[in-house]
């Protein structure tokens, strides 16, 4: 913080007392990641320390109260899942559970419904079939430090991400079973975590009812093979595949089935994008009109490099990263090392679902000394391709602008 | 290491899966202060009732007073934070000295 250390990297530096880590000798990085105390992100008062919370690893932590934090961008190279200990957590509202007895813990159905329902994790667990599946939960505002002009709100890096394997039970099944009654439009989601001030909205989200009934909409009691983490949402958390993490509701305890577009502060206020196809407006601009936001724009990242790393003249090297979008699944990766002059096709890895990560690699080998900018620009199977420029909205939401890394061949 | 009672119940649901009925954790100590200065009262006042002071510490540097504005009026009349009508300028003026200058 105040011991003269300068950020230079796009994805931060590790520091310590005493001892600075460039990432570009990664596997020093990630082996005195413990002693580490704080990540530099690459943009101005993008200082985070490092800080273990309860089943974390030590995460930066953006706000204290209620937490936020996020996970550090070398977690990436890890592997396709994002491990639970290590994956972002994201609160609205101070007033969040610390303790949750299953023998108490409800979710309720209720509203428009022939047969409101109440029911304990067990019943929830026995009474449905189990559904699985990869995806991808993204914060809306993932990324919002890089945003220039810059905007106001969670000054996140690139790590308020992660993927995981959710298993659970299918929402359209719960519904089913409560039976939506006909003049049903929206259904609203509810959790635990809630206000300090009653004059405080509460932190509701909404779907219509033919996003709830879509099919892969889940209720999920666990992630990568273990109950969710109390930060991540223990015992029940909605997950909406595709869609921005706003959606997927944490400590899930209440299903409001409603005849209205619900007008509740995080829906009609809060999570809305320029309701144009871009979703964006001139930098500094206000929008005309707006919507919620909805599904994931496609995005692609270098895992394997730094910013800053050093790649031996003429040597081969793998270039490793993931790609995503909001289902479609991904059609081909690009990559280029001539700042974006020039691209090549890069491989598809192992597909874990339309929803998931995509692994990319390329071989590359750089014949030139002295700087490189390698670029990654991933387009969808429904043809959504990221923009070579940034667009921007007032809130910083959807950034998925082509990404950069800068390296030294020596 | 700051896992607190997590530990022990986090081993529990490990263990037991299904049959573990209860998680606790315990979070780590709120440290992060608001930076002194004039007005640096009314953020302790009617800020940290509902938030920590870092929500206010990490936004970029050099946004203009009508960001803190906005803020303040969000927070106020969205929020329900119950700031006097009178002491939003003066609460205004603390952020934009104390954190729009750094």
């Amino acid at each position: 913080m105040d011991d003269g250390k300068t950020s230079v990297g796009r994805r931060g530096f590790i520091q310590s007392a005493g001892l600075l880590l460039a990432g570009s000798v990664t596997d020093l990085a990630l082996s005195k990641a413990q002693a580490a105390t704080r990540i530099a992100l690459p943009f101005a008062n993008g200082e985070r320390p490092l800080v273990a919370y309860p089943q974390k690893r030590p995460l930066m932590r953006l706000t204290t109260r209620p937490p936020q934090l996020e996970t550090p961008f070398a977690v990436f190279r890890e592997g396709l899942l994002t491990p639970n200990d290590a994956f972002f957590v994201r609160y609205h509202l101070a007033n969040i559970p610390l303790s949750i007895d299953l023998t108490s813990y409800r979710l309720n159905v209720k509203g428009l419904v022939s047969k409101p329902l109440s029911l304990s994790m067990e019943e929830l667990r026995t009474a449905f079939p189990t559904v699985e599946l990869v995806a991808v939960n993204q914060c809306s505002g993932n990324s919002r430090g890089f945003v220039v002009p810059r905007v106001g709100g969670g000054q996140s890096g690139n790590g308020a991400m992660g993927n995981a394997r959710w298993r659970g039970v299918s929402l359209k099944a719960v519904l089913a079973k409560a039976g939506v009654l006909p003049g049903a439009k929206q259904i609203t989601f509810k959790g635990l975590d809630a206000p300090l001030l009653p004059s405080t909205p509460e932190f509701v989200k909404a779907l219509t009812v033919d996003q709830a009934f879509d099919g892969d909409v889940m209720l999920a009691f666990a992630m990568n093979g273990s109950d969710l983490p109390m930060l991540n949402g223990y015992p029940l958390r909605l997950v909406v595949p595709g869609y921005y993490g706003t959606y997927w509701v944490k400590h899930l305890s209440e299903i409001n089935v409603i005849d209205h577009e619900f007008d509740g502060f995080f829906m009609s206020k809060g999570y809305r994008i320029p309701d144009n196809d871009c979703g964006c407006v001139e930098p500094g601009t206000a929008a005309k009109t707006t919507k919620p936001i909805g599904k994931m724009v496609v995005r692609s990242f270098i895992t394997s490099l730094d910013d800053g790393a050093a790649i031996r003249v003429g040597e081969a090297t793998l270039v490793q990263g993931i790609a995503f979008d909001s289902g479609a699944g991904i059609r081909e990766v690009q990559f280029s090392q001539d700042g974006g002059s020039s691209w090549v096709q890069a491989n598809l890895g192992e597909d874990l679902g339309n929803y998931s990560f995509r692994p990319w690699n390329i071989k590359l080998r750089l014949t030139k000394p002295g700087p490189h900018n390698l670029k990654v620009r991933a387009t969808s199977r429904s043809g959504e391709i990221q923009p070579l420029n940034e667009t921007w909205n007032p809130s910083g939401y959807r950034r998925n602008v082509v990404e950069s890394v800068r390296v030294v061949a020596l | 290491m700051r896992l607190g009672l997590a530990v022990p119940t986090l081993i529990l649901s490990t263990l037991l899966s299904h049959v573990a009925f209860a998680l606790t954790i315990t979070l780590p100590e709120e440290t992060v202060e608001y930076r002194i200065g004039p007005g640096v009262d009314l953020a302790r006042s009617y800020c940290m009732g509902c938030h920590s002071a870092d929500y206010v510490l990490t936004q970029p540097p050099g946004m203009p007073r009508s960001f803190w504005e906005a803020e303040v009026n969000k927070m106020k009349k969205v929020f329900g934070a119950p700031l006097p009508d009178d002491q939003v300028t003066p609460l205004v003026d603390y952020l934009v000295r104390t954190y729009s200058v750094h």
